[in-house]
């Protein structure tokens, strides 16, 4: 497949609701290839397409037309168990609002996808609490959400979204709710996982500094993409 | 996978306490009255063919009058001509196959010791009454023959007629008051506890029928006859050659109908308890309804619960949850929770019934397959209630769910 080099391909893919006169086209024929280990942040005003773009990456969602290939499957065609299953293998999701589950522990809500894995008791606490190290969470293993700091609390957002050693990390407005000092920790956290495991992100964003963490950003506007630049002081290994 | 299931959802239900409670009360009280009323209801059952059995087993009881029709004891169309001596004498010469045949002559009379008084069922009869019935003295003795003929006035009395007059004291050779008549106590009665239908049975003095007739009905009746099957003879073939012996004594010529009845207390206790058996039944079927009600209730708050968790559906949905995952959730959910209602109902309905037990005296039977159904409806309804406000929140697009504020 053509397509096999790159981790997610959209081929004039087309995401349209209503019908007739009413309907909007949220995007109108896009097309995007991403590799893997690549950093990259989404920006575009409300309305540009971006969320469904997002959503389509994450497998959240289908085209209307053309064709989402997701490491070389064609994600657009699958049924939502399917999708579902993609996900919960291969996609890990930090929201901007954390999405915690209330009143459950950091280590119990980074388990959470490793249940629908099947994955055992023991096994699963094992991998939360690497995890949770991993984000630089030891010792808050058993506070719930609520006893959490905004920045701890998306901390652990992210420690669920890599316990699974997912491919595809997709975060939306990670910082969105945190303060500059928190957001910048944040992105650095994001940018070590990229360097360090090779995580593949995009990321929605509509600040320019959160943007700058990453190595690649793509603008839309009006369901088309406006434009796609790599940062040029990168230095390709 | 399912065991984790129960967990989470167990862990939900004690994350909202009093909504959970709350929820829980409409199956809790389904199934506590359901519990209650059938089992209080087995024990009335049960009840009733014991009294009627200490009625005295294989007894027939003969009455004046003819049999009461559908139109009660009112359908009596004649002058009751009563029963005699005479008829109670063919009995004892003719009868056979018969334990124990006694007279008894009843009637309300205030019993009067001191400065106490009791409103008590007084019976006239003889010494063989006590062996017709199946009762047993506690202490003290029969009337004897010679009391019996002569009508002297002693008396026999039941445990609350000793409690009333004498507290826990030894009653025997005190002299009652009964009617403007004295007598002597010469035993106490073994205590028989309430019937069925809430009449104590231990509010009673018996004396000699012939100083009943004289000194408290004033005349020479006897109201009924009372016969005790050996053991060899079953009532069904007693009862024509009793009715034979009185047709006779009574001199009923054969074209016209018997002017007495003849009871089987069998056929009676039977009767009773079917009744008793039908009445528990239609009660279990009315609590039942407020089981179905619990049902609705679980059916909102599992609704109100999957709105308010749409988010956390939405969560578990785009981290790779199947459908199936979140169905199971919510219906585990609703089932543990309708399961829990069930057996704290159980246990509450089961107290419930012990303590009509203690208060009515009736015996505490419960029944483990009542229990057991009881426990298999409540999770039964859990799943029929939960599986539609379930299956809601499997349906939710991810998409909308992660948006729902």
């Amino acid at each position: 497949m053509a397509s096999g080099a790159h981790l997610i391909t959209f081929d004039k893919v087309w995401k349209s609701y209503g019908q007739g006169e009413a309907r909007i086209h949220a995007l109108a024929g896009v097309d995007l290839a991403i590799r893997r280990g690549e950093f990259v942040a989404i920006m575009g005003p409300s309305g540009s397409g971006k969320s469904t773009a997002m959503n389509i990456i994450g497998c959240l969602d289908t085209p209307t037309a053309g064709t989402y290939s997701f490491m070389g499957i064609d994600a657009g065609r699958l049924d939502r168990n399917r999708r579902a299953m993609l996900r919960n293998l291969y996609v890990g999701f930090v929201f901007q609002g954390y999405n915690l589950l209330a009143r459950t522990t950091a280590a119990e809500n980074v388990e959470l996808p490793l249940i629908y894995r099947g994955v055992a008791s023991r096994e699963r606490r094992d991998l939360a609490m690497q995890a949770l190290a991993q984000v630089g969470l030891v010792g808050r293993e058993h506070h719930t959400p609520a006893e959490l700091s905004g920045g701890q609390q998306q901390r652990v957002a992210i420690a669920r979204a890599i316990v699974t050693r997912p491919t595809l990390l997709v975060a939306d407005e990670p910082t969105g709710n945190l303060d500059t000092a928190r957001t910048h920790e944040i992105m650095e956290l994001l940018t070590k996982l990229n360097e360090e495991l090779g995580l593949t992100i995009t990321m929605v964003t509509h600040e320019a500094d959160v943007a700058e963490y990453a190595k690649r950003t793509i603008r839309f506007v009006d369901g088309r993409v406006a434009s796609d630049t790599a940062k040029l002081e990168v230095a390709q290994p | 996978m399912i065991w984790e299931t129960v967990r989470l959802s167990l862990r939900s239900i004690r994350r909202n306490v009093l909504r959970s409670f709350l929820t829980l009360l409409g199956i809790v009280i389904g199934v506590a009255a359901v519990i209650a009323m059938l089992t209080i209801g087995s024990g009335t059952t049960e009840k009733v063919k014991a009294d009627i059995s200490k009625l005295g087993s294989n007894l027939l009881v003969v009455r004046s009058g003819r049999p009461a029709g559908p139109g009660g004891p009112g359908g009596l169309e004649q002058v009751v001509r009563p029963l005699a001596e005479k008829d109670l004498a063919a009995l004892v010469a003719h009868l056979t196959g018969a334990r124990a045949i006694s007279p008894a002559s009843q009637k309300q009379v205030r019993v009067i010791f001191g400065t106490e008084s009791l409103t008590s069922g007084v019976t006239g009869t003889d010494s063989a009454y006590l062996d017709a019935r199946d009762w047993k003295l506690v202490s003290g003795r029969p009337f004897s023959d010679s009391e019996t003929r002569s009508g002297t006035g002693v008396c026999l009395i039941g445990e609350t007629v000793r409690q009333q007059f004498f507290g826990a004291g030894d009653p025997e050779g005190e002299i009652i008051r009964v009617n403007r008549t004295s007598c002597k106590i010469v035993g106490l009665l073994e205590p028989k506890g309430y019937t069925g239908f809430g009449q104590d049975q231990d509010n009673v003095v018996l004396m000699p029928l012939h100083a009943y007739q004289r000194r408290i009905a004033g005349n020479r009746d006897i109201d009924s006859i009372y016969i005790a099957a050996d053991d060899r003879t079953p009532t069904s073939e007693l009862q024509p050659r009793v009715e034979d012996i009185l047709r006779d004594a009574r001199r009923i010529t054969p074209d016209r109908e018997s002017d007495f009845a003849i009871r089987d207390m069998t056929q009676i206790a039977d009767a009773m308890a079917s009744a008793t058996a039908t009445m528990t039944g239609m009660l279990g079927a009315v609590a039942g309804v407020s089981l179905l009600v619990g049902g609705i209730g679980i059916m909102n708050i599992m609704l109100v619960s999957v709105t308010e968790r749409t988010r956390e559906i939405g969560i578990r949905l785009a981290i790779g949850a199947h459908e199936k995952h979140i169905l199971i959730q919510f219906l585990v959910e609703a089932t543990v929770l309708s399961l829990l209602g069930g057996i704290i109902g159980i246990l509450i309905g089961l107290a419930l019934a012990g303590l009509a037990s203690v208060t009515l005296t009736i015996p505490f039977a419960p029944s483990p397959a009542v229990i057991l159904l009881a426990v298999g409806f409540s999770a039964l309804i859990g799943m029929v209630f939960g599986f539609f406000p379930a299956l809601r929140g499997a349906r939710l697009d991810p998409i909308d769910a992660l948006r729902h504020e």
